[in-house]
């Protein structure tokens, strides 16, 4: 199935690999497919936004283009319209303490945070009031407990209406057709081995599926076919009749190709572990190292041409 | 696994780590050709020399383990004394490449056969340890519960591990007790701490004061008068309703009970916080941000270097790693590029018979296509430069906001051995 027909994908990956930019790049791709898109940012750190080039996000998503809504995940007013809606306590006013209370009961119970975010999110897929919610999730280390909150939840509680409410959110993020997590990577080695062991993870301990695992800034191949034997031939024993044509700068160029080479070969041998540790059928993205802005709304347009090269 | 990272073609002619006490002018020939400016970059030596505790922050991917583990390496090797690097969640790689099988929470010397290696004598130790949560939380309850009875409850509940796990940001918080504790056990000379990965980069800074607050908190105590009383409370009736309807009164009881036990050991908590807080502020104690020159990282940089001088914080110095060789950005080179496209026919006409002859032959290698070669040359010349000039600019824009900037070039290969964390230390260090 193709990626964007998920009602909710989870966009995760270890920090400084770009999973905002593909969330958002994401998202832009779905809202010119004309799908009605909600995108939402966990971590209030406001990079979502910046991929958007918007003013601050909030709890009430905005329209931000035609079809594409964006927000902030925030637990205290989650709780709100939680209360509003289900348990239908409307006193509003009286709250106020309640949310600062409440604030450290949900910093002590486990599961409590990741499940009034969760719960929200799923709420906006069961109420159908977007095609598309895609989440720029938690880092590896915490995506799996936000996950898997409602589970914990289910068997930590033993009763009340928390409980009573795991049962449909299990419904939605296990059913994979639904629910997907995509994985974003760069060839590097860390980033590459935490997506192998999240995506172990997310298979042992949860049945929320991987959708695709996004490998993002992928140096392109600096030589084509039979070039690179000549430019190591050029490169080494050529290397003075260059500098003898062009003056001595020309090593530096040289130089250059040579660290082109080198860290293609490099990302080419953890991108090559990362395909052997992935089930053979898993869908897999390559997104060009743009050379470019990697933030911005101009990098997020970028990263979803490529997205859609691959995705379409 | 004893691989040293290839250094970026700019400083080939340096290959090899410089063994402890190599001379200052070699050092300096190499910080030379590295920099792509280095007016304030008077490297850490001298930081290191000064403190007893450095915090090592960074936004994740920046490569801030790696260098703490680095820092560590280089003032055990130069400066003597007995060095311990405590590391959050280190890649299993790190301990490798310190000559050790694994990390635990409890700190172990790095061997000398591991700096042999290195073809290094250091003049002090290296130890490493590794922060364990759930190790460190229990030490904190056997240290601070009042009798053994309290001791035990409290570390069988079980809620104990969900709670310590996640409540007022506990892996921040044990990250600078422990720091706190292995500092003032007169044990180090310098402990490098590298911060856990924080949703927010101030979470560590302020988790010693939530952890006071959270004792002093209407909440818990709320939470801790009797069960019985509470529901006759007029104050809390109406939480206490809402709270039972949403998550059922046995789980708000089990969690009471928790924290009932658990005020039992303020005492011991409030002041230990209090102290770790001091450890933050003293002037003995310096903090070193690692970043790279990507939007992302240096916007969470910025960021940090203003709340810690908001909070009189020492900023010892900003690390930009993964820098690209200043050669890049050397205007010459632009244009022996230029020229190297123009006459990329003129040079395929010359180069050919050098290239195609050698042994073994290659007969593909046409002029055309050598011609193409090339120009392919010129532009990952021209790819790589881009990003060079890209990353110069915000070099001298962080340096223009904090005092003191070292830079670390791409390294072509992973870190794998103790040589390639001197190697990378190396570049940062330059003597005073």
């Amino acid at each position: 199935m193709n990626l964007l027909d998920h009602r909710l994908l989870f966009v995760t990956g270890k920090g400084g690999v770009g999973k905002t930019i593909v969330a958002a790049a994401l998202a832009r791709l779905a809202a010119r497919a004309d799908k009605r898109v909600l995108v939402c940012e966990m971590d209030a750190k406001g990079s979502l936004a910046a991929a958007f080039e918007s003013s601050p996000l909030t709890f009430a998503p905005r329209e931000l283009s035609p079809g594409l809504f964006a927000m902030a995940m925030n637990t205290e007013d989650s709780l709100r319209e939680y209360l509003r809606l289900f348990v239908r306590i409307p006193l509003l006013g009286r709250i106020g303490p309640l949310a600062r209370t409440f604030d450290f009961i949900a910093d002590a119970a486990p599961g409590v945070k990741e499940i009034l975010a969760v719960g929200k999110l799923c709420y906006e897929v069961r109420e159908r009031h977007y095609d598309l919610v895609v989440v720029d999730a938690e880092a590896t280390g915490h995506i799996v407990s936000q996950i898997t909150a409602p589970r914990a939840i289910n068997d930590l509680v033993q009763v009340g209406l928390v409980r009573d409410q795991t049962n449909w959110m299990l419904d939605i993020l296990e059913d994979q057709r639904t629910t997907g997590v995509v994985v974003v990577t760069t060839p590097e080695e860390m980033p590459v081995v935490e997506s192998i062991e999240l995506i172990e993870r997310l298979n042992t301990t949860t049945k929320v599926a991987v959708a695709a695992v996004v490998a993002n800034r992928v140096l392109p191949e600096p030589f084509g076919r039979g070039e690179l034997e000549i430019f190591e031939r050029i490169d080494s024993i050529g290397r003075q009749q260059v500098i003898d044509a062009l003056g001595d700068a020309a090593g530096a160029v040289l130089d250059a190709a040579e660290l082109a080479v080198s860290l293609r070969r490099n990302g080419a041998t953890h991108l090559a572990t990362l395909r052997s540790r992935l089930p053979p059928d898993m869908l897999t993205i390559y997104v060009p190292e743009l050379y470019s802005r990697s933030a911005g709304g101009r990098a997020a347009e970028l990263v979803a041409t490529a997205l859609a090269e691959e995705l379409l | 696994m004893t691989a040293t990272p290839k250094p970026t073609p700019s400083q080939r002619s340096l290959a090899v780590a410089p063994p402890a006490g190599s001379s200052r002018s070699s050092e300096a020939k190499r910080r030379d050709t590295s920099d792509a400016g280095s007016r304030n970059d008077v490297g850490l030596g001298g930081l290191l020399a000064a403190k007893e505790v450095i915090v090592v922050c960074g936004t994740g991917g920046v490569g801030k383990t790696t260098t703490a583990a680095a820092l560590g390496a280089m003032a055990a090797a130069r400066l003597g004394g007995r060095v311990l690097v405590l590391t959050v969640d280190p890649a299993r790689r790190l301990a490798t490449a310190m000559g050790l099988t694994e990390l635990s929470n409890a700190a172990v010397q790095v061997p000398a056969s591991a700096f042999a290696e290195a073809g290094v004598t250091p003049r002090g130790e290296l130890w490493a340890a590794m922060l364990d949560t759930k190790a460190s939380w229990d030490d904190l309850i056997r240290r601070h519960a009042p009798d053994a009875k309290v001791r035990d409850t409290v570390l069988s509940n079980p809620l104990y591990t969900n709670i310590t796990s996640r409540f007022v940001h506990s892996h921040d918080y044990i990250a600078m007790e422990r720091l706190n504790e292995l500092h003032s056990s007169g044990t180090y000379d310098l402990v490098i701490v590298d911060t856990p990965p924080s949703r927010n980069a101030l979470d560590f800074l302020d988790a010693p004061a939530r952890m006071a607050d959270f004792f002093g908190s209407r909440l818990l105590r709320w939470l801790t008068v009797p069960y019985r009383s509470r529901l006759f409370t007029a104050a809390s009736k109406p939480f206490y309703n809402i709270a039972d309807r949403i998550l059922g009164s046995r789980f708000l009881q089990d969690i009471a009970e928790f924290f009932l036990l658990f005020q039992t050991m303020e005492k011991g908590f409030v002041t230990r916080a209090k102290q770790v807080e001091g450890l933050l502020r003293d002037p003995r104690t310096s903090f070193v941000v690692v970043t790279t020159l990507e939007t992302a990282p240096l916007v969470e940089s910025r960021y940090f270097i203003d709340a810690l001088a908001e909070r009189r914080l020492s900023l010892g110095a900003v690390i930009a790693n993964k820098v690209m060789p200043a050669s890049l950005s050397d205007p010459s080179a632009a244009k022996a590029s230029a020229a190297m496209r123009l006459r990329a026919g003129e040079l395929a006409e010359l180069l050919q018979p050098t290239v195609a002859a050698t042994e073994p032959a290659l007969p593909l290698a046409t002029q055309t296509r050598i011609a193409g070669v090339f120009g392919e040359i010129a532009d990952r010349f021209d790819d790589l430069s881009v990003v060079a000039a890209r990353q110069s600019e915000r070099l001298h824009e962080l340096m223009a906001a904090t005092p003191t900037v070292a830079t670390v070039p791409t390294l072509e290969d992973d870190i794998h051995s103790l040589a390639g964390l001197l190697q990378l230390g190396g570049y940062v260090w330059r003597s005073l």
